[in-house]
C-alpha cells in the first residue's frame, strides 16, 4: 500500500464489511445484568479507525451506544478500550490493520463499567494523585526560588521518556496485579512516581515513599511487563517500576535520603549578550499594565 | 450512579489478553512456584510417615506411586522456575533492562532490551529439559 506514493486511496469508499462485536451494559438493565455482546456491521474504508467506526455506528445504526473520546488523535487518553484482545486507543487503531472479520470491543478491564464502553477511571486518578505527581521542594521553599533550575541534557533524558503519560489507563488494564488487588497503585501512578524521583529538581522522595512502598505497594509488581506492551506512548511503565524498586533498595541500603538536587541558575545575568542572529522579541499581545 | 465491577481478578493472572511470551512467563513462574510448593507438601507428608514406622512409610510410598510421573513435571517446573527466577531477580533490581531513552515512535521498551535474556533462559531450559527427559526415561545415564 505504501509502496506507491502517488496512488490515490479513496477513503470514502468501503473496502470491506467488518463486524464490530461490542459489549453493551447499562445500569437500568437494558442488556441484562451481565451485559451482552451486540454485532454491528460496518462498511470500512481504508484508514477508518475503531473510533471512526463507533461514530459511524452511532450515526447510522444505534444512537444509544456510548464510549468516551475527545481528541481523536492519541493525545487525550480518553478512548482506551479492550479491542480484539488488547487494551488499545480506539483513535489510534485502524480497523483493517487488525485483519479480522469480527472484532470484539469491550470496556477496559479492571475499572468499573459506567455504560457500554465507558469506564470509571477514578482508581488510577486517585492513586496518581496520592503519589504527588509534581515537583516537591523541601530544602528550598518555592517562594525562595528566583530563577531557573539547571538541568543537563543527560539529567533530562533520565526522566523524559516517562513524562509523556496520557493517563489513558491502558497499562492498568493490562496489569495482573491491578486485576486482583484493589490497593495496588498500578503501573501508571508508580511510573509517574519515578518520573519525579528521577527529576533532579525534585526533593520529594521521602514524602512519596509511604504511598509507593507499603504492604500493597510497588513490590507487588512481578514484572509481567504487560503494561509496557500496552502503553501507546512508549512510557514503559514496567521499566519505570523496576528502576524505582532499584532506587528504593539503593536508598534503603545506602541510607541516603535525597540526592543532591538541581542548583538554581543565576536569576539575572546583567552582562549577558544576545546572539546576533536571534530575532527581536515580538510585541506583547496582552496589555501589560493590567 | 451504579457501575458494574469489571476486575479480571485471578483470571487476569492466567490470561489477560494477546500479550507476548514474556508476559506469560509471569503466569508460568507463578504456576511452577505453586506446583513446587505442592510437591514439597506431599513430600514432607510422605517422608514424615517414617516416624510411624517402616510399614506406614512403605504404604505411603505405594499410595503416591501413581504420582511418580509428577516428579518429571516437578523437574520441568524447577528448571523453568529457577532459570526464569534468575532473570527476574536481575530485572527487578533494574538490571538487564537498559537505560531510559528518548521515546521516538516506534517505541522501544525494556522488554525489547530484556528479550535476549529471556531467550537465553529459554535456551538453557531447553537444553536442561532435553538432558533431563532422556535421563528420566532411562535413555541415557547422567548421574
Ligand atoms: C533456584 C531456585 C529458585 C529461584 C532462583 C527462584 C526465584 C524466584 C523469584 C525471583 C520469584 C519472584 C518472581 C516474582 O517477582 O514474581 C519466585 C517466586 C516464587 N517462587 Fe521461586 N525460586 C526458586 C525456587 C523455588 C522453590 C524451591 C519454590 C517452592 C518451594 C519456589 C516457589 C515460589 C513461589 C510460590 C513463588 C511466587 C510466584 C509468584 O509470585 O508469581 N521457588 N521465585
Ligand atoms: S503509562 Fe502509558 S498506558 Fe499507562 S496511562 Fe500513561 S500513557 Fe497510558
Ligand atoms: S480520542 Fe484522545 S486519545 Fe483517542
Amino acid at each position: 500500500m505504501c509502496s506507491d506514493p502517488n496512488k490515490v486511496i479513496d477513503v470514502t469508499k468501503a473496502v470491506q464489511d467488518v463486524i464490530l462485536r461490542i459489549y453493551r451494559w447499562d445500569s437500568s438493565g437494558t442488556w441484562g445484568e451481565d451485559g451482552r455482546l451486540v454485532d454491528y456491521k460496518v462498511p470500512v474504508p481504508s484508514g477508518m479507525t475503531i473510533l471512526d467506526a463507533l461514530i459511524w455506528i452511532k450515526a447510522n445504526l444505534d444512537h444509544t451506544l456510548s464510549w468516551r473520546a475527545a481528541c481523536r488523535m492519541g493525545v487525550c487518553g480518553s478512548c482506551g478500550m479492550f479491542i480484539h484482545g488488547k487494551p488499545l486507543l480506539a483513535c489510534q487503531t485502524q480497523v483493517l490493520k487488525l485483519h479480522a472479520d469480527v472484532i470484539e470491543i469491550r470496556p477496559l478491564p479492571n475499572y468499573p463499567i459506567v455504560k457500554d464502553l465507558v469506564t470509571d477511571q477514578s482508581r488510577m486518578i486517585d492513586a496518581h494523585t496520592r503519589i504527588k505527581p509534581y515537583i516537591i521542594r523541601t530544602e528550598t521553599p518555592p517562594e525562595a526560588i528566583a530563577g531557573e533550575f539547571h538541568q543537563t541534557e543527560e539529567e533530562l533524558v533520565r526522566y523524559l521518556q516517562f513524562s509523556y503519560c496520557l493517563k489513558c489507563g491502558l497499562c492498568m488494564s493490562a496489569c495482573p496485579t491491578v486485576a486482583s488487588l484493589q490497593e495496588f497503585p498500578g503501573p501508571q501512578p508508580l511510573g509517574q512516581a519515578l518520573r519525579y524521583v528521577y527529576d533532579t529538581r525534585d526533593e520529594g522522595f521521602a514524602e512519596r515513599l509511604q504511598e509507593i512502598d507499603n504492604k500493597f505497594g510497588i513490590f507487588r509488581c512481578h514484572f509481567a511487563g504487560a503494561c509496557s506492551e500496552a502503553c501507546p506512548k512508549g512510557i514503559d511503565p514496567a521499566f519505570a517500576i523496576q528502576l524505582l524498586k532499584k532506587e528504593i533498595v539503593k536508598r534503603a541500603i545506602m541510607g541516603c535520603r535525597t540526592p543532591e538536587s538541581a542548583g538554581l541558575m543565576p536569576a539575572q545575568q546583567d552582562n549577558a549578550v544576545k546572539a546576533p542572529n536571534v530575532p527581536a522579541t515580538p510585541a506583547f499581545t496582552v496589555d501589560q499594565k493590567k | 450512579m451504579a457501575a458494574k465491577d469489571n476486575d479480571l481478578g485471578i483470571r487476569g493472572w492466567v490470561y489477560a489478553g494477546r500479550y507476548s511470551l514474556q508476559r506469560y512467563a509471569y503466569t508460568l513462574q507463578r504456576i511452577t512456584g505453586l506446583g513446587i510448593i505442592l510437591y514439597l507438601l506431599i513430600h514432607l507428608y510422605v517422608t514424615a510417615q517414617k516416624n510411624a514406622g517402616e510399614a506406614a512409610w512403605a504404604g505411603a510410598m505405594d499410595a503416591v506411586q501413581p504420582l511418580h510421573i509428577g516428579e518429571y513435571f516437578l523437574f520441568l517446573a524447577i528448571i523453568i522456575h529457577a532459570c526464569n527466577g534468575f532473570r527476574l531477580v536481575w530485572a527487578e533490581f533494574g538490571l538487564g533492562l537498559g537505560r531510559p531513552i528518548k521515546n521516538v515512535y516506534p517505541y522501544q521498551t525494556c522488554l525489547d532490551r530484556n528479550r535476549i535474556f529471556f531467550y537465553a533462559i529459554l535456551a538453557v531450559v531447553f537444553v536442561l529439559a532435553v538432558v533431563g527427559t532422556a535421563d528420566f526415561f532411562n535413555l541415557i545415564r547422567v548421574l
